[in-house]
């Protein structure tokens, strides 16, 4: 096992070099330098002024030069400046990352309380019409824009005190039971997309195990149909699960940021927005920095408890 | 095609699909309104059949039946072109990776790796926030993001049927790459490519929607699902319709796809049928 999590933990290290690379890149390919975006437009500077300018700041240098060394820093925490506020950004994104962890977190857990359950349900054929039902919902579920779910939410419940967050956000700390009122339909919201797909997987998946061998001889040696399906059945049909859900995550993270802006809610999406709208460019690059890294640990926590819960995973790789 | 008919989940997606091909083909010729028109006299007018107004106005006095007919066309034509870019490219890196292995199956699946590590609306608003805020760069995007998924299937579909005794047969009789990879590989990979096609059709209009919405796709005054829910938000308690309708026609058509797409892979599928 501990071979296996170094294994993983090392082949980040190329993709979150690639990731930086890409981000590096992407933003110098935005027409005009960030140093007429930091002049703004009411300054005039004549091409020789802006060659002199670019020399102080040691723009005129090779781009791989510029890289190495943005990664140097990088790597040493130092995020850079704001272009608008003149603020280090690294400081400002964690300030706003609680909220965007806490909501995508929230929404997960929803949707695997929602999907999972439901999936089952379908899967058993208790009532041949409660699985229509539940295969049309997911339908539904999987083709609904979050946002417009969310401006929904808002309009239909906006008369419930405390309910829909509007420019009063209190956080999880200062008053837990507020907080995750105020965040469930804003969760639910991002979540419900998922849970649908978290359904489906689980319908098919215990669909297949159920046909087993293995399920027929456990029902046949006198256990209870609860038992075998819990025990047996669902053990190994939240295999395919875990991976959808972990694959997923980052949809999750996607969601949060459309609807953090619906709710109004001060999260990464809403800073990462605001950046966007303000030409903020170093500001972006470390939001769009934080978010992929991010994923990237969610997926490979994904892995791990994938091969906490299937020991076949862990020995194929042992024995290579 | 035959089989595609008889599967009644295909045929109501399918069906789904052309009235909204239909209602954006008509949206060119004729329109209930004038979509772009403000009239100051009919701002947050509810529906009624009798002003003609049957999906009411918007806060400019703008008529939402024609503003969503109108967007239809523009939201297909982005998800069709996005997919049409990103599956051809997505496949041919993933074919190439595939058939050749070695080196060069390392470095396109590390590159597409890279890509994966961005969530993907999170990749489309940073490209849109590079390119800037175009109609063609929405294509740009989305098209972007889907090349990594249609490389990964369409790379897993090669393997799949690489070692398989008759691309073996193929090269022992005397046939060059090129032949296999047109006359073998390609018609064999095709079916799980269409499918994953029309799946990245609804998450394309997703995207396209979600881009809109947040101010970074299709620019108002023209019309587009997205926006106009945007522009709703200010007014969806006052005028609620300004929000619902935009909505329903964004879930149906991506209800659409996804029937399709299911569909499909219950055909393409013999282990899933047999489970039904």
């Amino acid at each position: 096992m501990g071979r296996y999590i170094v294994q993983r933990v090392l082949s980040l290290i190329p993709v979150l070099l690639g990731v930086s690379i890409i981000v590096f890149f992407l933003v110098r390919l935005i027409p005009g330098s960030a140093l007429q975006m930091y002049l703004g437009t009411q300054v005039e500077a004549t091409p020789e002024q802006m060659e002199e300018l670019r020399r102080i700041f040691g723009e005129d240098r090779p781009i791989p030069i510029l890289y190495f060394e943005w990664l140097g820093r990088l790597l040493q925490g130092d995020f850079g400046y704001s272009l608008r506020t003149g603020r280090k950004v690294l400081p400002d994104i964690l300030q706003r990352l609680p909220l965007s962890f806490e909501l995508t977190l929230y929404a997960l857990t929803l949707s695997l309380l929602i999907g999972i359950p439901l999936g089952i349900l379908a899967a058993i054929k208790l009532n041949p019409v409660l699985d229509v039902l539940i295969r049309i919902s997911g339908l539904f579920g999987l083709s609904l824009p979050q946002f417009w779910l969310a401006s929904l939410m808002v309009i239909a419940f906006s008369g419930f005190q405390g309910w829909i967050p509007m420019g009063n956000y209190v956080g999880f700390l200062d008053a837990p039971f507020q907080n995750l009122r105020m965040l469930f339909f804003p969760a639910l919201a991002i979540g419900v997309g998922l849970s649908a797909v978290i359904m489906r997987y689980t319908r098919n998946s215990m669909l297949e195990v159920i046909q087993m061998d293995y399920i027929r001889t456990a029902r046949a040696k006198g256990l209870s149909k609860r038992v075998v399906l819990i025990r047996h059945a669902l053990r190994n049909a939240i295999l395919p699960v875990i991976t959808v859900v972990g694959f997923n995550t980052g949809y999750l993270l996607g969601g949060a940021i459309v609807i953090e802006e619906v709710f109004a809610l001060p999260g990464m999406g809403r800073l990462a927005l605001y950046a966007i709208y303000q030409r903020d460019y170093s500001l972006i690059q470390g939001i769009v920095l934080v978010i992929a890294t991010l994923f990237v640990l969610v997926n490979l926590i994904t892995d791990l408890i994938y091969a906490v819960i299937d020991p076949r995973i862990r020995l194929a790789t042992g024995e290579n | 095609m035959t089989r595609l008919l008889k599967n009644p989940i295909a045929v109501i997606g399918l069906a789904i699909i052309l009235c909204y091909i239909v209602m954006a083909i008509i949206s060119q010729f004729w329109l209930p309104f004038d979509p772009l028109q403000m009239e100051v006299s009919r701002i947050l007018e509810a529906p009624s059949v009798v002003t003609g107004h049957v999906f009411g106005t918007d806060e400019f006095g703008r008529d939402v039946l024609s503003r969503i007919m109108k967007g239809a066309g523009i939201s297909i034509v982005i998800a069709i072109s996005a997919t049409a870019i990103g599956s051809c490219i997505g496949t041919l890196m993933g074919v190439w990776a595939g058939f050749l292995g070695g080196a060069w199956d390392h470095w396109i699946m590390r590159g597409m790796d890279i890509l994966f590590s961005f969530p993907s609306l999170l990749l489309a608003i940073f490209i849109m926030a590079v390119l800037g805020e175009k109609t063609y760069n929405v294509i740009v995007a989305i098209s972007i993001v889907y090349i990594p998924q249609f490389a990964r299937v369409s790379r897993g579909a090669v393997l799949a049927i690489k070692g398989s005794e008759f691309i073996r047969a193929a090269f022992s009789s005397g046939a060059d790459r090129r032949y296999v990879l047109s006359r073998h590989i390609m018609p064999n990979i095709m079916m799980p490519i269409i499918v994953q096609c029309s799946l990245s059709l609804s998450v394309a209009i997703l995207l396209e929607s979600a881009l809109s919405f947040l101010g970074l796709g299709v620019q108002p005054p023209q019309p587009s699902w997205g926006n106009m829910l945007s522009s709703a938000r200010k007014v969806m308690l006052l005028a609620p319709w300004t929000a619902i309708y935009p909505g329903f026609a964004i879930m149906g058509i991506v209800l659409g796809f996804n029937l399709l797409g299911d569909g499909l892979r219950d055909i393409l599928d013999p282990r899933l049928r047999n489970l039904k």
